[in-house]
């Protein structure tokens, strides 16, 4: 398992860079990423990566439409967020698995 | 009697009958299936008709001719599931009671989903190859069409046969160079995904098939509507693509009764147990196919390798044993590259597609994640296969577990 250091803290990441433990997460690990993607996190980033976390943890399936219709953040809002591929970026930022519904 | 109900007489509800037929005594078992449509469509034809290869009859046949003696078929739509009284509501007002449901209603695309799909330019300048009225009017335009911007577009993941699109653009290909138009054509390929499909090394390989051909691939492009003044796709984030013939693969969703039945996530798929095929919260419940939320290739394919697992979980919860078989999420799919080739992948839920010979190691006769004229009569006998031994749930010489012969890592 590859191991990557982000914020002083080692964590456990696939070759593509997402993180495969999701408790290792923090939201200083989340900064890190984030700037290694050009993204600037702010509180309206957090509460979406905590929303995206909680339905991970719920096994609940988690593409661009089922965000964009959650009632959360539309479609348009989280390209605003994520810009160019929202839910691949929204994942590796929020520690989570790289979403399996492309398949 | 117990009843066992299936509801959608498909591929998989269709095998599931066949197999549960021959397993469940007669004497002890109602086996009902329900579908509201009377016409079964061999679905991966729609992508041979737009270019003549296939013609109506090699697609269309009644389900009762695949529907064995001894099981009721009842032609009708169905209106809710109520899984708390182990019941359904049929839209004519009957009430069917089941001991044990199989939910096998597929999915359906959803033009209406994406604005402007379905306006003044749909089946004039767009189309859609996922449906037999689709392919057929595609068929007719491109007898006629001269060019110039060939876009095929898909609108969201999961979708029918993940490789068809694929194919369809190298079909294209092949079709405009044998008449002479491929200078006056780009084809152009447009995906949500970040690559050409969805694993990685099969990504690889069949991107570069697409260089190789002169197709171009626009990667992460999430399609917000069609503009049909200027003939363009715009993308959420506001990038613009200009059409003369855009083909959609529309996104796809789940039936509506699963909604209704509450049975299902926010995109009408049933919320299933990806290993053991059983509903989430209700044990008495199954799914096969397309209508579950697995996450794994919606294809006749996987179908068929379910409906293996399926007949083993069902007969455990019939005798009230624990639920002994699992699905590994195998997949296995024919790729038309044109010119009479094909390649061929095999995959399942931890494994992608990798390159080897199938399904005998070393010896083929399929060669996998490669171009070879044997791949191309697999996929032309796979039809065959599919009326004569697929659908009567005969036994077939692949095994639905997944297997690493043949694989090279």
């Amino acid at each position: 398992m590859a191991q990557k250091n982000f914020a002083g803290i080692s964590v456990d990441v696939n070759d593509e860079g997402y993180m495969t433990n999701p408790s290792q997460w923090t939201k200083d690990i989340a900064r890190e990423i984030a700037k290694e993607e050009g993204i600037e996190l702010t509180e309206k980033h957090y509460s979406l990566l905590e929303f995206l976390r909680q339905k991970q943890a719920k096994g609940e399936s988690l593409t661009i439409r089922s965000v964009g219709t959650s009632g959360f953040i539309d479609i348009k809002g989280f390209y605003q967020l994520f810009p160019g591929a929202p839910m691949k970026k929204a994942a590796k930022i929020a520690g989570i698995p790289k979403p399996a519904s492309c398949v | 009697m117990k009843k066992l109900l299936i509801l959608g007489a498909g591929t998989g509800g269709t095998i599931m009958a066949n197999k549960m037929r021959n397993l469940l005594e007669r004497d002890e078992w109602d086996i009902t299936i329900v579908d509201q449509h009377k016409t079964h469509y061999y679905q991966p034809g729609f992508l041979f008709m737009p270019f003549g290869y296939y013609t109506k009859h090699d697609v269309v046949k009644p389900k009762t001719n695949f529907l064995p003696f001894g099981v009721n078929v009842i032609f009708q739509g169905i209106e809710r599931i109520d899984a708390t009284s182990d019941s359904v509501h049929l839209k004519d007002g009957t009430l069917l009671h089941y001991d044990f449901l199989i939910i096998a209603t597929g999915t359906r695309t959803a033009p209406e989903e994406t604005p402007g799909l379905t306006g003044p330019l749909w089946h004039k300048n767009i189309f859609d190859f996922y449906t037999y009225e689709g392919a057929e009017a595609l068929a007719g335009f491109f007898k006629t069409w001269k060019g110039r911007e060939l876009v095929l577009n898909i609108a969201d993941m999961p979708i029918k046969c993940p490789v068809a699109p694929l194919e369809f653009v190298m079909f294209a290909d092949a079709f405009f160079t044998e008449r002479g138009l491929r200078n006056d054509i780009n084809i152009t390929y447009v995906t949500p995904m970040s690559g050409a499909f969805t694993k990685p090394r099969a990504s690889k390989v069949l991107g570069e098939l697409l260089v190789q051909k002169n197709i171009k691939i626009i990667p992460d492009f999430y399609i917000e509507k069609v503009d049909n003044e200027k003939k363009a796709i715009v993308s959420y984030d506001e990038r613009e693509i200009p059409f003369d013939c855009l083909i959609s693969i529309p996104v796809h969703k789940g039936n509506p009764l699963i909604g209704r039945s509450g049975l299902g996530d926010e995109m009408d798929f049933v919320k299933a147990d990806k290993y053991t095929l059983q509903q989430v919260e209700f044990p008495n419940v199954f799914v096969i196919g397309d209508a579950g939320n697995f996450p794994t290739s919606k294809a006749g394919s996987v179908v068929h390798f379910q409906a293996d697992v399926l007949t083993e979980n069902l007969m455990c919860a019939i005798e009230n044993r624990p639920l002994t078989d699992k699905f590994d999420g195998h997949s296995n799919c024919y790729i038309e590259t044109g010119f009479g080739k094909g390649a061929l992948i095999d995959f399942n839920y931890d494994t992608e597609p990798l390159p080897g010979s199938f399904p005998f190691p070393g010896i083929g006769p399929f060669g996998l994640l490669k171009e070879t004229r044997t791949n191309h009569y697999g996929k032309l006998m796979f039809r065959w296969i599919y009326w004569h031994i697929l659908l009567k749930g005969k036994e077939m010489p692949i095994d639905s577990k997944m297997t690493m012969a043949g694989k090279k890592m």
